[in-house]
């Protein structure tokens, strides 16, 4: 038997119910709940049922059940508080594996056939918890504490303080488990988009809908109607639901209507824009096969309605925070909606009359009330009940559940009065979260003692009902149809508003009273991050007054309900002690979500090897046939290298590679370079602007290689143009940045010389482009290149470009370019026929023992070359630096020249790019490492430079780099220490030329 | 955000990538006396102010325009748009 | 009054009525030896600094709103010296030296925990930056450990290891790396300023300066002229602003990061974890959240909040990396200006106009610095020359093509 049983029966109750409905000692009739459908369902191991329509915590009451969490601090037993997503107590760890949620609200968890919840943050069980024992040193705990101690012995902190705070710290536990559902994403656009389907919502949903606006309308819970269904009173001659029942039919029947139940609207951004989860799988036991779990909504609204409603907020008294203690307006929603009672005996404690509610509901229901306790002296009588007017609840026991309060009478007597649960309500706050989310700033009612939304509203949004403050059932539907009309009318739709039944429509009666001054116990104001009204006393005391530092000193409304319930309480008793009035004091920011979302919903689909699209090249699949290696380059998949059988090392591949495109050919699939058509009769002018060198003479047929520098004089990309016609250059970009070089190229085209006449246009994707070297590069392609055109040195020297047919008269573009050094042609093919090519140039290859090669063979050849890349075109590298100053042309208006004059860009100790190669050739040189003088201090002060990058190179047959070395042009045969302290090494190397390989270019000319 | 492009209609800012300060269409003239000092204050000093400001975003997933985008920085609230182009000729830029 | 263990006991026996203000509530005096403008992190510790290092107490921190109501009050709380320049390697270290004996120092327990930092690599060349980024760490005084994939999997084995779009290769760990219980910055510095007899002024909004003869007087604020010889600019974010009432132009640009944290949880995640391939760094607090974040919106805003693409980016990276997060709830973000500057690096200098200083440019890097930046801001005002870790930090530095531009990203402030 578990606690809640035991604290039931001590609650004084009969078997009588247990006996009617099962175990679920608690159910009454009635309510909006299917008796015909029971669900099993276990809390902490023990197997209990509830209907379908119960939330877990509806299910839990029935079954006589209020212990369901533990506190975060002081680990205190609770109960709901609430009956809705704004609960600080009741949060369980839901299902398990990998789909373990902690900290799930039992009183929005809907129940399905075989739940699985288990309470947190509490050992060994639920009913004794061993971290208890923090409330008896509650004393010692206070607002703040830890900062003013765990500070002696210094090494302590990570050592022994730290760990046993994290440990005892945080709320529910996470698995660590993949979670294993799936998340989509979706995009909605309307006309007006109506935040919850109470009365106010459905009012302005019905006249939406009734004229055509395309309309949406969210609601958080599964059923619609909002207060209604957790109300007794009717509208016009029929109940809530019925009436619920009908526009639900009406607005179903309205193609122009979306409704949206599970579904909570979270952010409100700009232009309209808001997100909302929608819950598709969470009230069953695992998502259907291929359906999300989740959903993440964008909603593009022209106008937004907010009909959120209210939020009940409690008083603070002694031991306020027992299970049993709950919001009058959640127990109401108990006994109405889910015909579950806390307990058998009940109390009431309120100061206003909607508190007067709870009991006539209760009582209709056939619970006994053993007082209501109501903190005005002259407040009206309840039928069937005793009234205690003018008096306060003091106190309360029942260590694992309410067994009765103490009363402090008007007359100034105590009295005990025994009950198993206790109403409170203190009023109700406005849910004004999303007016605040962008620039609004709460305004102060006196009348209702709330804050209501004002200040600059997200654009476009409207409040209506509750959330406006206008709490009755008839404001709710007038203002809700009427809020309808004006939002449709600014975008010029013509609506009226609609005939609404007849409803209640009581007035705000209440005086504010947020806590019992008497007692020298704890008053709890944040029930999940315990803290109290002596907390704020003490945050007031050492000048901790501005709320937000309340808030951070005594983490009020810092909890998993960002103080839904908690923070009026606290800025009420602050303002209380500064002498000042509440909305002087001002009220803390909300801040998006409105309720917490689950990082899988905002991730979506972008997970896993979807995190983000993948490219992959022309070639691709014909090199997944040869067992290619792959890398990621950006987005790209790269072929990194061809690994053949009996290959154990990628270095043996990629020696293997090189050496045989030195020795006869190879083909790497370059088509991940940038490539950009530009055209029209200024488009060597144009090129000139863009690339540090000059070319405007560049002859047709000819290309050239280009540095582009970014405006501060840095250079950020190189490649090469083309020169195919007069008014035709096709431009090659580094991979990494053939987005931005276009980009680049468009801010000019656009922005700086809009009159250019020349066009731009990323080619990349349409062109496949093969690299095709080695000495017998001219042979192989002569094979592939249609007859008509003449291949040799004379006709197509290196440098040459053209436009040629292949393969019998398929159009391609031939460059003899090399970024190898060796003789090279790149060809490009429609992309279409990027496979048929590379197989066509490996069949011709055969003869020669042509290798496809990867990324790697490619780096280790361009580090043999000294052509700088990436490693080098850091971003922090100009012309200067990499040894290119001569190409920066002072006689152009190009790009960055302006700025690469500056001194410190230019002083004579400059970074030179070098030629790394260690004195010992067996001894490995790493990129990363720092360069240091042969003798002398290594350190920060005489570092002298860095290894950009570094390979082994096969033809030299020992490892080689590339540097930046301080006035690295003039140290040419200097030896240096290349220090790579990280993994503790360190090796001699020596300047060297960058061109290790063929420096004078014979080969590349041949 | 949305940006309503002038040619495009509303299009989200997703869409879009974001350069800067509109002031960025005034490149100085690299020949004149001061050019050094005029590039330094082109490229590196900006109002930066709190209200009004009128920027440089780069339809990228769209049709590739240059716009000036007006939008006050405190409400994100967009008063106008205007393909930069139309705006660099505006204010003398040529070939 | 000291705080200690012993205190908090003696508190607790005796009802808590010996605890006193953390700091004044006064009313500005007319004169200031140094106004500070700014009551965050980095002003609290200039006027700390001031007063501890240089005897300087005359001074007066004016705030515009509630102290610590800046980035201090709303960062990631990370703090690293894992920089690779020589303009910034060195403050950095003395920055977290600082950090490490902040606490007894103060006398304010501000949780600086050093549980570790391991930035990912995901591509060679992310690895050739990380042995270069490690060995430059290592030359300036800090450490760093460079892991292979294997070495990341023992540590946190419940990365995306084998479904990743980028796999780890490996990381670079810089141990003493950790986080720091942000707001107790604040309040540490304001109260140890406090008891030094500097003024804390809130709710005291600068509306211009007076300037006379090219030497600056004093500031105009809500509360009146306050006069001094030195005024010290300290306003991150609203640096533009502030120093535009001076009639300067700087080199920054005022950009929106948000910030994220999840639901409370029991521990996951010891240190702190930096995707390499998206945007997205992770921790959890000792309070059991997940405190995360990721890149900036990328356009000027001084709205202090995003938009949604960039929460769903930054999210995305996370679930990028460790797949478990699904079900792990985010309860609040929020957004901070933040001071970016055009090469990613700050200012810590004199301006042009006599007695008036500007620190600023921290991008969303500040908080980390906060010790150094107070520490060397106040050796500035006080001795008038740049303390030997804040050389580089001026604001003339692009007119003479100097950058420290750690990311290589260039004049777009939005990259850094």
């Amino acid at each position: 038997m578990n606690a809640g049983h035991a604290d039931f029966r001590a609650d004084g109750s009969t078997a009588n119910a247990g006996a009617k409905r099962g175990a679920q000692v608690n159910r009454l009739s009635g309510g909006l709940v299917n008796s015909a459908k029971v669900m099993n369902f276990t809390f902490d191991g023990k197997a209990f049922q509830g209907y379908e329509g119960d939330t877990l915590a509806s299910a839990l009451l029935a079954n006589g059940v209020r212990l369901m969490g533990r506190s975060f601090k002081y680990h205190r037993p609770r109960g709901p508080l609430t009956a809705g997503s704004e609960e600080p107590n009741a949060l369980v760890e839901l299902r398990s594996g990998g789909r373990q949620e902690p900290n799930t609200r039992a009183t929005v968890a809907e129940l399905y056939e075989g739940m699985e919840a288990n309470s947190q943050n509490r050992w060994p069980s639920l009913e004794r918890d061993f971290m208890s024992i923090n409330d008896r040193f509650s004393n010692f705990l206070t607002a703040g504490f830890y900062y003013k101690t765990f500070m002696w012995p210094a090494a302590f902190w990570e050592k022994v303080y730290e760990p046993i705070i994290r440990k005892a710290a945080g709320l529910g536990r996470l698995s660590m488990e993949d979670d294993p559902d799936a998340y989509d994403k979706g995009f909605l656009h309307c006309d007006l988009l109506i935040i919850g389907a109470g009365p106010a919502g459905l009012a302005a949903a019905l006249t939406a809908g009734r004229v055509g606006a395309q309309v949406i309308l969210a609601e958080e819970d599964f059923l619609l109607g909002g207060r209604l269904n957790a109300e007794s009173f009717g509208l016009g001659d029929i109940s809530g639901a019925a009436w619920i029942a009908q526009v639900c039919d009406e607005l179903a029947a309205l193609p122009n209507v979306r409704v949206m139940p599970r579904t909570t609207v979270v952010g409100a951004y700009d232009h309209g824009v808001y997100s909302a989860v929608e819950r598709v799988a969470d009230h069953v036991l695992a998502p259907e096969v291929g359906k999300p779990r989740q959903i993440l909504w964008r909603i593009y609204s022209k106008r937004a309605l907010l009909s959120a409603g209210a939020t009940e907020r409690p008083i603070a008294f002694e031991n306020n925070d027992r299970p049993g203690i709950m919001l009058a307006g959640a127990m109401r929603a108990y006994v109405n909606r889910w015909a579950v009672t806390p307990a058998q005996t009940v109390a009431v404690f309120t100061n206003n009359d909607d508190g007067h509610r709870t009991a006539a509901d209760l009582i209709a229901k056939g619970v006994k009330v053993t007082a209501v306790v109501d903190t005005r002296a002259d407040a009206p009588k309840v039928e069937g009940v005793e009234l205690f007017a003018g008096a306060q609840v003091i106190d309360t026991k029942g260590r694992l559940g309410l067994t009765s309060v103490r009363l402090r009478l008007a007359s100034g007597i105590t009295r005990d009065i025994p009950c198993g649960a206790l109403a409170v309500s203190g009023g109700w706050n406005p849910n004004v979260h999303l007016t605040c989310h962008q620039r609004g700033r709460p305004a102060w009612r006196e009348d209702i003692a709330a804050f209501v939304p004002a200040g600059e509203l997200p654009p476009g949004m409207s409040v209506i009902g509750a959330a406006n403050g206008d709490f009755s059932t008839a404001a709710a539907l007038r203002t809700g149809a009427k809020g309808a009309v004006a939002a449709l009318s600014d975008l010029g739709i013509a609506a009226t508003v609609a005939e609404l039944p007849q409803a209640e429509d009581a007035p705000v009666n209440l005086q504010a009273f947020w806590y019992v001054k008497e007692g020298k116990g704890r008053a709890w104001l944040d029930l999940q991050n315990d803290v109290t009204v002596k907390d704020v006393k003490l945050a007031h005391q050492e000048n901790f007054r501005s709320v937000e530092h309340l808030k951070r000193y005594t983490t009020l409304g810092m909890a998993t309900d960002q103080g839904k319930t908690s923070n009026m309480g606290g800025l009420a008793v602050m303002a209380e002690l500064v002498g000042k009035q509440i909305p002087e004091v001002g009220t803390t920011m909300f801040r998006p979500p409105y309720t917490p979302v689950a990082m899988g919903t905002l991730a979506g689909r972008s997970v896993g090897e979807e995190f983000r699209p993948t490219r992959k090249t022309p070639s691709h699949k014909w090199a997944e046939e040869q067992g290619a290696t792959f890398v990621e380059v950006g987005m790209w998949l790269r072929t990194q290298w061809f690994p053949r059988k009996g290959e154990t090392h990628w270095r043996q591949s990629v020696d293997r590679e090189v050496l045989q495109i030195r020795k006869s050919v190879g083909i790497c699939d370059v088509t991940t370079l940038g490539k950009i058509d530009v055209q029209g009769p200024d488009a060597a002018e144009f090129l000139n602007h863009i690339y540090a060198n000059a070319f405007g003479k560049l002859a047709v047929g000819k290309v050239r290689y280009g540095l582009m520098l970014r405006e501060d004089g840095i250079a950020y990309d190189d490649g090469t143009a083309a020169r195919l016609a007069e008014d035709h250059f096709v431009v090659t970009t580094t991979t990494a940045n053939a987005v931005l070089v276009y980009r680049n190229m468009e801010f000019a085209r656009q922005c700086l010389w809009p009159d250019l006449d020349v066009q731009v246009i990323s080619t990349t994707e349409a062109w496949a482009q093969f690299a095709v070297a080695g000495p017998n590069a001219r042979k192989l392609l002569q094979k592939i290149v249609d007859p008509e055109f003449d291949l040799s040195n004379e006709a197509f020297p290196f440098m040459g470009c053209g436009e040629v047919t292949v393969c019998g008269g398929l159009r391609a573009r031939l460059f003899r370019i090399s970024f190898s050094g060796e003789l090279a042609f790149e060809i490009a093919v429609p992309t279409r026929y990027g496979d048929g090519l590379i197989r066509a140039l490996m069949q011709a290859g055969e003869e020669f023992d042509v290798v496809p090669y990867g990324t790697e063979a490619l780096g280790v050849m361009r580090i043999e070359k000294g052509h700088a890349a990436g490693n080098e075109l850091n971003g922090t590298t100009s012309a200067l630096n990499l040894g290119m100053a001569r190409m920066v042309s002072k006689k152009k208006d190009c790009i960055g020249n302006t700025s690469s004059a500056r001194a410190g860009m230019n002083q004579d100790d400059a970074l030179m790019l070098v030629g790394l190669k260690p004195v010992n050739s067996t001894d490995p040189v790493a990129a990363g490492s720092h360069l240091m003088n042969a003798i002398g201090v290594v350190s920060a002060e005489a570092d002298q430079g860095y290894i950009t990058s570094a390979a082994y190179s096969p033809v030299l047959g020992c490892s080689i780099g590339l540097g930046l070395l301080k006035n690295g042009g003039n140290r040419k045969g200097e030896i240096l220490r290349a220090v790579n302290p990280l993994e503790g090494r360190e090796v001699e190397v020596e300047v060297v030329s960058a061109h290790f390989v063929d420096p004078e270019g014979e080969r590349l000319r041949a | 955000m949305i940006i309503n492009h002038p040619i495009l209609g509303p299009r989200d800012a997703q869409e879009f990538t974001y350069l800067g300060d509109a002031a960025l269409i005034d490149r100085p003239d690299w020949q004149a006396d001061n050019a050094a000092e005029a590039f330094h204050d082109y490229l590196y000093l900006r109002d930066n102010p709190a209200g009004e400001h009128r920027e440089l975003w780069f339809h990228e997933q769209g049709d590739r325009s240059w716009l000036v985008v007006t939008r006050n920085t405190v409400t994100h609230d967009i008063l106008n748009v205007e393909l930069a182009r139309d705006v660099a000729r505006a204010r003398g830029r040529r070939k | 009054m000291r705080y200690s263990g012993l205190k908090v006991i003696k508190e607790a026996l005796t009802g808590h009525n010996g605890w006193r203000p953390s700091w004044r509530n006064p009313e500005p005096k007319p004169q200031y030896d140094v106004v500070i403008i700014g009551g965050g992190g980095h002003g609290l510790a200039t006027a700390y600094y001031l007063a501890k290092n240089h005897g300087i107490t005359n001074i007066a921190v004016v705030e515009k709103g509630w102290i610590g109501g800046g980035n201090v009050g709303r960062n990631t709380t990370i703090v690293r010296s894992n920089y690779l320049l020589d303009g910034n390697g060195p403050f950095y270290e003395f920055s977290l030296k600082l950090w490490e004996g902040l606490e007894q120092d103060f006398n304010y327990n501000a949780m600086v925990s050093q549980r570790g930092i391991l930035n990912l690599v995901h591509s060679d060349a992310q690895r050739d930056g990380a042995r270069r980024r490690g060995n430059a760490m290592i030359l300036n005084g800090s450490d760093a450990e460079l892991l292979d994939a294997k070495g990341v999997r023992a540590m946190y084995p419940f990365l995306n290891f084998d479904s990743a779009r980028f796999p780890i290769k490996g990381g670079l760990l810089h141990r003493r790396g950790g986080t720091v219980r942000h707001d107790a910055v604040a309040w540490g510095y304001a109260r140890g300023a406090d008891m030094r007899g500097v003024d804390i002024i809130q709710n005291c909004e600068v509306t211009g300066f007076r300037i006379e003869n090219g030497k600056c007087l004093g500031v105009e604020t809500s509360k009146g002229f306050i006069g001094a010889s030195k005024v010290a600019s300290c306003v991150a974010g609203s640096s533009s602003r502030v120093m535009g009432l001076a009639g300067m132009r700087l080199p920054i640009e005022s950009h929106v990061l948000q910030a994220f944290v999840t639901e409370g949880l029991k521990p996951v995640l010891d240190g702190v974890i930096t995707f390499g391939a998206g945007h997205f760094y992770c921790s959890q607090s000792d309070k059991g959240g997940l405190v995360f974040g990721g890149d900036i919106d990328g356009y000027n805003s001084y709205a202090q909040r995003g938009n949604l693409p960039v929460v769903e980016d930054v999210v995305e990276g996370g679930m990028a990396l460790i797949p478990a997060l699904g079900r792990v709830r985010v309860l609040r973000s929020w957004g901070g200006i933040m001071d970016m500057s055009m090469d990613g690096s700050p200012f810590i200098d004199k301006t042009h106009i006599d007695g008036l200083y500007f620190n600023g440019g921290w991008c969303y890097g500040g908080f980390k610095a906060t010790p150094a930046s107070g520490w060397c801001y106040a050796h500035l005002l006080a001795t008038g020359q740049p303390h030997d870790v804040a050389t580089a930090f001026r604001l003339d530095r692009f007119r003479h093509g100097r950058m420290i531009d750690e990311k290589g990203q260039g004049a777009q402030p939005n990259l850094h």
